[in-house]
């Protein structure tokens, strides 16, 4: 029997209808955040969609990315996405070891030179290359040799993204991100630690409807999840406005909900799509959990002044300009929602992004 | 040697929080897109996953649009809800993959859900098996 070749066959041989294909095409636009016209533009695309080969090169990581996409159960969106692509290398996943499954990487990368989507987790040493090495190849050189024959390059995950951990103080190895090191082939970066698995999958099933990666923020990273901070879509977000903030995690604030601003929330310098897409298929996130945003998905988040110490000041240098202490809690609040609703509408039409050293002026 | 279960439990008092911050924006889109429909004919989606929900805010929305007289249910990549609200022209339509996860959960305002529709693809599947189980 000859295998499926498109995504449309593959789903009508497992007995999809193709009501039951817009239901999938549905899921997908709606992860993506496409409005719903292009719907029946994506089912036609999808339903052409051939096989993808994709690379997965894990360098200096922890697995967290791999766990991350792993934990959705097929067929969801995830699911579908993943059986569909032919996952040629990965070292966790693949049943090969040693030579040959270095040998099924050349194949692959051989026969789909120019087609095959290379996705990287984790950083690359570059202070000596020796430090971090794949059969004895360095790592540097197992990532320019794969991009060669590469459509497209997907950093996912904090590490590969930005440096990640390794990269935080007093980075041992030299740490590097994906993006030092290749720069002339289309590059996503999917930063979180980890990403939220839909937006790893959201993103392949755009590079399989259109045929190249969706729109990028400054830092390259899909606007889809990464457009909003946290703190514009955090639903506690009227207590912050009101000044209503918890002082300790068992206080009769906290367990009111209040914000968690004063308990080193880092939601205001922090875009993702957590606060709406939220964790383990929509159960909740780090924030209604009661912790504050660690701001995982932002460059040097480990060296960001620590995960409890408040951000010195909300989203501008409020407490100069609105001339009120830092104590006074509740103008603070009210102030800061003012400054935020303006700031929201001028980095909306310059596309800004607030980085830790705008935050720690003052 | 005691067990968990002798460890005693208190359960603390769930505190509600102060507002349901998003239910009237979302009313107020559904409104909208109601008096689209009549002027234009035009449908809306309102995508619920892409919304901030709190604690309870999702039970609350629901609770106030209520069911009207249709429901249904499809049966395909998984069992999905559908069902129109107290508001006629208001559907929601509610995506489980075979593993009971959701996948999609939506407002839906139209004269009927563009998912209920049969395609033309399927009814002509459909009609090659019924010629050929004729004699």
């Amino acid at each position: 029997m000859t295998e499926a070749k498109t995504l449309g066959e593959t789903l009508r041989r497992q007995g999809v209808s193709r009501r039951g294909f817009l239901k999938f095409c549905a899921a997908t636009a709606s992860v993506m955040a496409l409005p719903p016209s292009m719907v029946p533009v994506m089912a036609a695309a999808l339903e052409k969609a051939r096989r993808p080969s994709v690379i997965w090169l894990s360098f200096q990581e922890c697995t967290g990315c791999t766990e991350s996409l792993t934990r959705s159960h097929a067929p969801t969106l995830e699911g579908l996405i993943f059986d569909f692509i032919s996952l040629d290398y990965h070292h966790t996943l693949q049943a090969a070891s040693g030579d040959a499954a270095e040998a099924a990487r050349e194949t692959a990368m051989h026969e789909n030179f120019g087609r095959y989507l290379l996705v990287v987790d984790g950083s690359l040493p570059n202070d000596n290359n020796g430090y971090s090495t794949i059969a004895g190849v360095s790592n540097l050189d197992m990532l320019k040799q794969a991009a060669e024959g590469a459509a497209a390059v997907i950093a996912v995950g904090s590490c590969a993204a930005f440096g990640g951990l390794p990269h935080a103080a007093p980075n041992p190895t030299g740490a590097v991100p994906v993006s030092e090191i290749i720069h002339d082939k289309p590059l996503i970066n999917i930063s979180g630690c980890p990403p939220i698995p839909v937006v790893i999958s959201g993103v392949l099933a755009h590079f399989l409807t259109f045929g190249r990666l969706p729109e990028l923020d400054a830092l390259n990273r899909p606007l889809a999840f990464f457009g909003q901070s946290i703190h514009d879509r955090c639903y506690r977000r009227p207590f912050y406005d009101k000044g209503l903030f918890a002082e300790t995690f068992d206080d009769e604030g906290a367990k009111k909900g209040w914000c968690l601003y004063r308990l080193g929330c880092k939601g205001p310098m922090t875009y993702n799509a957590c606060a709406t897409t939220k964790w383990n298929q929509g159960v909740s996130w780090p924030i209604e959990a009661g912790h504050g945003c660690l701001g995982c998905s932002e460059p040097n988040f480990w060296d960001a002044g620590g995960f409890y110490r408040a951000l010195s000041v909300p989203t501008a240098d409020i407490a100069r300009t609105a001339g009120y202490a830092a104590a006074a809690g509740l103008a603070l609040g009210a102030a800061a929602g003012v400054m935020n609703r303006r700031k929201t509408s001028t980095a909306v039409e310059q596309h800004e992004t607030v980085t830790v050293d705008d935050l720690e002026k003052s | 040697m005691s067990g968990l279960e002798d460890i005693p439990l208190r359960p603390e008092k769930v505190h509600e929080p102060d507002s349901a911050t998003i239910l009237h924006p979302v009313l107020h889109e559904i409104r909208h897109a109601l008096r689209r429909l009549i002027q234009t004919g035009e449908s809306t989606v309102i995508d619920l996953t892409s919304l901030p929900f709190g604690p309870g805010d999702e039970s609350k929305l629901l609770e106030y649009l209520g069911e009207g007289e249709v429901s249904a249910t499809l049966n395909t990549l998984g069992r999905s809800r559908l069902w129109e609200t107290r508001f006629p022209g208001v559907w929601l339509v509610d995506h489980y993959n075979p593993e009971q996860v959701r996948i999609a959960f939506q407002i839906e305002v139209g004269e009927v859900p563009a998912v209920l529709r049969s395609q033309r693809e399927d009814v002509a599947d459909g009609l090659d098996r019924l010629t050929s189980l004729l004699p």
